[in-house]
């Protein structure tokens, strides 16, 4: 696994305390205490908040945020601000996170550290732009042409929007990869307590820099389980970076062997070291007949269901994904085996239950509960479907 | 690929153009005849000639026959996506404001595709030098109509002829709100690195349009000819005039091509505007984004001052960069 060394955040970014804010506000304060001081943004509902904040709180913090003409550009600025030596990030919602699709193609196979929150609406389309959904998870991982990884989390409150802010920030350093945040209208819009520590005690990654002499330079190694440490535009490395298939000099070399190691290299970076990203909280799932897997927004629901399935004498287990991409596949595998059920319900119609039928492969029940867009769930209704799974 | 570029190890020695290209990349992918290396020479005269710090130039480019330069020029060099350079160029050089950043590329990449980050760009004036080979098509893709092809000039997608109307480039950049602009075609070396330059001694965005021939797809498609015709159009038909309103600019099929630098005028960068405003409203505790400290400017200052004088003594000769090649495609 690549080294994790961490350092204490830039005490001009953390702005210390317990504040009462929302999930928005709550994502640019975690990019800001990561040590992001580029933010290329264009307004979207429901995710503007954090381009504003971010635009409020830089010039005290030394930062630079620009709204750029659209999508496309934001997400592309990105990739040359982390080029030019800045931890960068934007935010969006489904009809931009659609128009950065092919930028983040470019900033998977360039191996370019950048983070992407996705407050999401309901779509498709235009869809209901004020309203909530989880529509878009599937489109985090497979959104690009061509084969790659990326990272994406879920938090399901203000508080861990802007932890896993810090997270995403430093996960996107250690593997040189896109890392998405992939939050929902709710979680965004929703105002609680968000505690933010001191500086000394948030642990940020620093980018891997380059220490080598100038003209030896390589911007990749295709090894499947680190990645290269970086230089930035301006140091005299005069290095050269392509979204064409490139060797380890980053020039191109358009060869289907070259193309399979590049990709190979893309998967497996993130693939071998799964079981040190991946972040899942479990409840009761020891002895459990039915569990009940869900993220974001919809995991806050479930808990009412599942205690009321409980108190009904029901053994039922919780399983939060917090990482939803890699997905857990290994902890999927075994609870199938020893479980009746796995009810996932989610605000789409049927995305991550997919993998969790992939992985459960016929061992356990997968019960869908589903609707589209609009609104969070009836906790009745993820109620009715632990009680008919444990039957 | 190529087979008919040099590639000796006498030519990789002698050529002066070695210290500003990844000699271990050539032959290039570009024709015989093409227009692209000339400009590509001229850029690295002028920078060769204005003393620049080498290591301080970012080249970016997008994606067709012209945005294989960032490909090929031994600077920190970005081949980004078709149409995104100029929002890329803009990430690195706000992310690292000491940058000279100077994006290459095809009029089909930055006026088609990326048409509206180029207004954009233009209106923030942000401080990037654009330089566009307009070759009138995609030649990367196989002579497809831009939005410069002139009306009537045949393309593979105009097969009868093109009944659209074509872009301006310098009366579209004027009105965005470049502070610098300027024409010239591949037959015009010395004006061009002149004006490449002057460009990279100016702050804002400057904007330099360079009319090349693409012998392999819009010349010959056209019955215009090799790259030797298309140098007596621009001989006979090119004429200078600088300052000449950009409205009147416009470029009919093998019509008169005004040339010259159009627009100069002074106007605070984006970034400029950026720290004088948030120090007025912030005042004093307002700590200017990007800036150099005083006592390091002063250190480059000097630096380039030597470099250039150095330079001054011998100069450079030969331009060997369009030799020809056989046509590339191979990232279309
Ligand atoms: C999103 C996308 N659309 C289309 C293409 C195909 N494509 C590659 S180069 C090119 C045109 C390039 O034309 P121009 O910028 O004029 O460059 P030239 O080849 O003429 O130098 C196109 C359409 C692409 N690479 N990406
Ligand atoms: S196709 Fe046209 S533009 Fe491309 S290299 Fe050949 S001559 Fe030049
Ligand atoms: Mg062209």
């Amino acid at each position: 696994m690549p080294a994790r060394n961490t350092v204490a955040a830039d005490p001009k970014g953390v702005d210390s305390g317990a504040h009462f804010m929302d999930g928005d506000h709550a994502l640019a304060e975690g990019a800001l205490a990561a040590g992001c001081r580029f933010f290329a943004g264009y307004p979207i509902t429901p995710s503007t908040e954090t381009a504003e904040r971010f635009a409020e709180r830089c010039p005290a913090v030394g930062g630079l945020f620009i709204q750029m003409e659209d999508e496309i550009a934001s997400a592309t600025a990105l990739i040359g601000g982390a080029w030019g030596g800045q931890k960068v990030m934007t935010v969006t919602s489904g009809p931009g996170f659609s128009l950065m699709m092919e930028t983040i193609g470019l900033a998977a196979t360039t191996e370019t550290p950048l983070v992407i929150a996705d407050v999401q609406r309901g779509g498709p389309s235009t869809g209901l732009p004020t309203l909530t959904a989880q529509q878009d998870m599937m489109q985090a991982r497979w959104g690009s042409h061509g084969d790659y990884r990326i990272i994406a989390l879920v938090p399901d409150s203000p508080q861990e929007c802007f932890d896993l802010a810090i997270e995403a920030f430093n996960l996107s350093e250690i593997y040189r990869v896109p890392v998405f945040i992939m939050t929902d209208e709710t979680v965004g819009h929703m105002h609680e307590k968000v505690v933010i520590p001191e500086a000394e005690e948030i642990r940020v990654v620093e980018r891997n820099w380059y220490q080598g002499p100038k003209g030896e330079y390589r911007p990749y190694r295709f090894t499947g389980r680190d990645v290269a440490p970086m230089v930035k535009a301006g140091d005299g490395h005069r290095f050269h970076i392509t979204g064409l298939t490139h060797d380890e000099r980053g020039y191109p070399a358009l060869t289907a062997e070259q193309n399979d190691k590049v990709v190979r290299h893309l998967i497996e970076k993130i693939d071998s070291n799964a079981e040190s990203i991946i972040r899942v909280e479990e409840d009761g799932i020891e002895g459990a007949d039915v569990v009940v897997l869900s993220y974001g927004i919809t995991s806050r629901i479930a808990i009412r269901a599942v205690q009321e399935a409980r108190q009904a004498g029901l053994k039922v287990g919780v399983l939060r994904l917090i990482t939803v991409w890699p997905f857990c596949e290994k902890k999927i595998r075994e609870l199938a085996g020893k479980v009746k059920a796995i009810v996932v319900p989610e605000i789409n119609y049927g995305q991550m239950v997919l993998e969790v039928e992939r992985c459960a492969a016929g061992q356990c029940k997968v019960v869908s509960v589903n609707h589209c867009g609009g609104a969070v769930h009836d906790p009745e209704v993820i109620l009715a479907a632990i009680q008919e799974a444990a039957k | 690929m190529s087979s008919c570029a040099p590639n000796d190890a006498q030519f990789r020695i002698q050529n002066p153009m070695a210290e500003f290209l990844r000699m271990e990349r050539m032959p290039h992918i570009w024709c015989p005849g093409c227009g692209i290396g000339s400009v590509v020479t001229s850029m690295a005269e002028a920078i060769k000639n204005g003393g620049h710090d080498m290591d301080k130039i970012a080249v970016v480019s997008g994606i067709g026959c012209t945005g294989r330069v960032a490909g090929y020029v031994k600077f920190d060099s970005f081949h980004t996506t078709h149409g995104r350079a100029i929002p890329f160029a803009t990430g690195l050089k706000l992310a690292n404001p000491e940058l000279k950043v100077i994006v290459f590329s095809g009029d089909g990449d930055l006026f088609s595709i990326g048409g509206n980050h180029f207004i954009h760009a233009a209106r923030r004036n942000m401080d990037l030098l654009v330089i566009c080979v307009n070759n009138f098509t995609y030649g990367m893709t196989g002579g497809q109509m831009t939005p410069t092809t002139p009306t009537t000039a045949n393309a593979s997608t105009t097969p009868y002829g093109n009944y659209e109307y074509p872009f301006s480039l310098p009366f579209l950049a004027d009105a965005a709100g470049a502070t610098y602009v300027a024409r010239w075609t591949s037959l015009n070396a010395r004006n061009i690195t002149d004006s490449i330059s002057e460009a990279l001694n100016r702050k804002g965005f400057s904007f330099i349009e360079v009319i090349t021939p693409c012998t392999t797809l819009y010349q010959r498609r056209n019955r215009l000819g090799d790259g030797i015709d298309a140098m007596q159009y621009y001989h006979d038909d090119a004429d200078i005039q600088h300052g000449a309103d950009t409205r009147t600019v416009d470029i009919g099929f093998q019509g008169k091509l005004k040339t010259g630098k159009f627009v100069d005028r002074q106007k605070p960068t984006y970034l400029d505007a950026v720290n004088t405003h948030y120090a007025n409203v912030i005042g004093d505790d307002y700590q200017l984004y990007g800036k150099t400290p005083p006592e390091k400017q002063a250190e480059e200052e000097a630096k380039r001052a030597a470099a250039a004088a150095a330079e001054q003594a011998d100069g450079l000769e030969a331009e060997y960069i369009d030799e020809p090649a056989e046509c590339g495609g191979d990232d279309a």
